[in-house]
């Protein structure tokens, strides 16, 4: 029986991560659920968020607050972006296959990762802590830094804000028609064309929010778009697409099993976490939270 | 009945004298671009006849690389025998992956089968004792040329060649093979059958086919295909890497399929060709190969969606159209 300790303090950095894979895979499930496209480039908007905190930051400085602003900053920019490549490309689109969206969206891919490796270079690049946060306590004799129990906290109050937006406003209210039947919606005189747009900003700001908020702990380097996008790509899968709570769900499971898989069969804990993928594909494709699709 | 000349066999008898040209750097593209045209059509057979997207067919042609490289370096196994094991061993893993994947439509289809990839993928990372794991596999050999060297020497009038070049002749022969394989299959009672799901599953359905099993006997013969071409790539390549099977390298053959015409016989291979060569030709001048591969996908999404194929189509049938008129 290993140490309650370790145990405990591996559970802690799986929810951590787990928090984080909620943050940049919500976007991604937003928007699936509402457009009905897999977003390939939704990793690309989490590097590029990443990348463009790490210069926000070198432009503001690492006074008090500076990170806040950067990161705010870098989100706002990815969603800029995202609904500019909305606009102007993707929406001519959704007529077509969806092997044609898919493949637009590997070729933003494969377009913003040259992008940032012309502007940033290839070599690591990394960020520090903010300073308000910069120490760390221990919990039950697992360290755990400031910066991750923010972020610990900051993972369900996004849920509880998506959740708010999701059923208590008008605009979720347009969001949940959408998803359900784009047609009708546009019928009853709203303006559905503009609410993609928005729905695929604000999935890239979350996307790069994600990016944003990872740097003090990961150094950002080319590669971690690919990256990303399978590990959130597995978490909507095993939550269900589209499905926001199954989301949420997804990235614990994947953080949980991600963090014991290394602790019991460490070499395979990337093979059991597709494993569990192929597995509720196979059984509820839809997803454990999800919803079968028409 | 009016006989078409034989393209294809000419093309093929063409591409023998490749390395009568002299240069070595030919030779390698060459050889690069008829394994990948098998690839690239083994997934037209899903993608473009069955209308099955997979984002996953790179898994059949890792297991097919990993199979013949682990066969003839670690076991010694000969060329011969390797060769078909691999596209049997891919074929294996494909019944399997797509017995499951079949069942499932449209998204969720291309979801799994990336799911089964990244797994493939994982393991031949991972699994040190067998793959090689992150390292690979360098230094498969190539297959024993000895007999074609005593040819060589019986009839000086056909010069003599490298080891690279015996194995490019190889590959051509092997290749021209399964590709007209292929074509038969695409052209039998099968193939319409294919393509009498894409159009319409629900029709086909109907008229008493049982449309799943069809779907599996082309994924399972896609997969085969993509294993044999992944058995020759690992022996050109000196070398089996896990990134052989990882979702990008399904992107990649997903999109030579679209350049060159997906649904066309011919334009995947064409695909190859055309991606290849630009490939080789950018990479010269810039770095920024896949920026440029992006810009150039996007440009084909948008403007020719039939691919290099498709467009040449549109375009004779237009100027036939306009002579008739004229």
């Amino acid at each position: 029986m290993p140490d309650p300790t370790f145990v405990f303090a591996q559970s802690l950095s799986g929810l951590t991560a787990a928090m984080f894979l909620f943050l940049i895979a919500s976007g991604l499930s937003l928007i699936f659920g509402v457009l009905r496209v897999l977003n390939f480039a939704h990793g690309s908007f989490y590097m590029l968020g990443a990348y463009a905190a790490y210069q926000f930051v070198q432009w503001f400085g690492t006074g008090p607050g500076r990170f806040w602003w950067a990161a705010l900053g870098a989100a706002l920019a990815v969603a800029l972006l995202g609904g500019l490549v909305e606009r102007l490309l993707f929406r001519h689109l959704y007529a077509k296959e969806e092997l044609y969206q898919l493949l637009f969206t590997y070729a933003l891919v494969l377009i913003l990762s040259d992008v940032a490796k012309g502007i940033w270079g290839t070599q690591q690049l990394s960020v520090s802590r903010p300073p308000g946060l910069a120490g760390s306590l221990t919990v039950f004799g697992a360290t755990l830094p400031y910066y991750n129990l923010f972020i610990l906290l900051l993972g369900p109050t996004i849920a509880l804000a998506f959740w708010f937006v999701l059923h208590r406003t008008r605009a979720g209210r347009l969001i949940r028609a959408a998803a359900l039947d784009r047609e009708t919606l546009g019928v009853l005189g709203v303006n559905v064309k503009r609410l993609y747009t928005g729905v695929f900003m604000a999935g890239s700001f979350l996307g790069g929010l994600g990016g944003a908020l990872v740097t003090p702990v990961k150094t950002i380097v080319p590669g971690m778009d690919t990256e990303m996008i399978v590990e959130a790509f597995i978490v909507v899968v095993i939550g269900g697409l589209g499905s926001f709570w199954g989301t949420f769900l997804g990235a614990l499971i994947y953080g949980q099993v991600l963090s014991f898989g290394i602790l019991f069969i460490p070499r395979f804990s990337i093979f059991s976490v597709f494993a569990l993928m192929a597995a509720v594909l196979i059984i509820r494709p839809w997803g454990l939270l999800g919803r079968p699709l028409k | 009945m009016i006989t078409r000349p034989p393209w294809a066999l000419l093309l093929l008898i063409a591409a023998l004298f490749v390395p009568a040209l002299g240069s070595r750097f030919y030779t390698f593209l060459a050889n690069d671009v008829v394994i990948w045209a098998l690839f690239a059509t083994s997934l037209n057979l899903l993608v473009g006849y069955t209308g099955l997207v997979s984002f996953g067919h790179a898994a059949y042609f890792g297991i097919g690389a990993y199979t013949a490289g682990i066969l003839m370096k670690q076991v010694g196994v000969p060329f011969l025998l390797a060769f078909p094991a691999a596209g049997l061993m891919a074929a294996g893993f494909a019944a399997v992956f797509g017995f499951f994947c079949v069942r499932l439509t449209r998204i969720y289809f291309a979801m799994l089968t990336l799911a089964f990839a990244q797994i493939v993928w994982a393991i031949c990372f991972k699994w040190n004792e067998v793959t090689g794991g992150e390292q690979g596999m360098p230094e498969i050999p190539y297959p024993d040329f000895a007999w074609a060297e005593r040819v060589a020497a019986a009839l000086p009038f056909l010069g003599s060649y490298r080891t690279s070049e015996y194995f490019y002749f190889l590959t051509l022969v092997l290749v021209g093979l399964c590709l007209w394989i292929l074509r038969r299959i695409v052209g039998s009672p099968f193939g319409r059958m294919l393509t009498t799901i894409r159009e319409n599953p629900e029709r086909a359905e109907f008229i008493g086919v049982n449309v799943r099993r069809y779907e599996l006997a082309a994924f399972v013969l896609a997969g085969a295909f993509a294993g044999l071409a992944g058995g020759l790539f690992g022996i050109f390549n000196r070398g089996v890497f896990p990134d052989f099977a990882y979702w990008t390298k399904s992107a990649e053959v997903l999109i030579m399929t679209l350049l060159g015409g997906m649904g066309t016989f011919f334009g995947p291979a064409l695909g190859a060709l055309v991606l290849l060569w630009l490939n080789q030709q950018i990479l010269s001048h810039t770095q920024y190969w896949p920026a440029i591969l992006g810009a150039i996908l996007i440009v084909l999404l948008f403007v020719f969606p039939g691919g290099i194929a498709g467009a040449t189509l549109a375009l004779a049938r237009r100027l036939g159209w306009r002579s008739a008129r004229a």
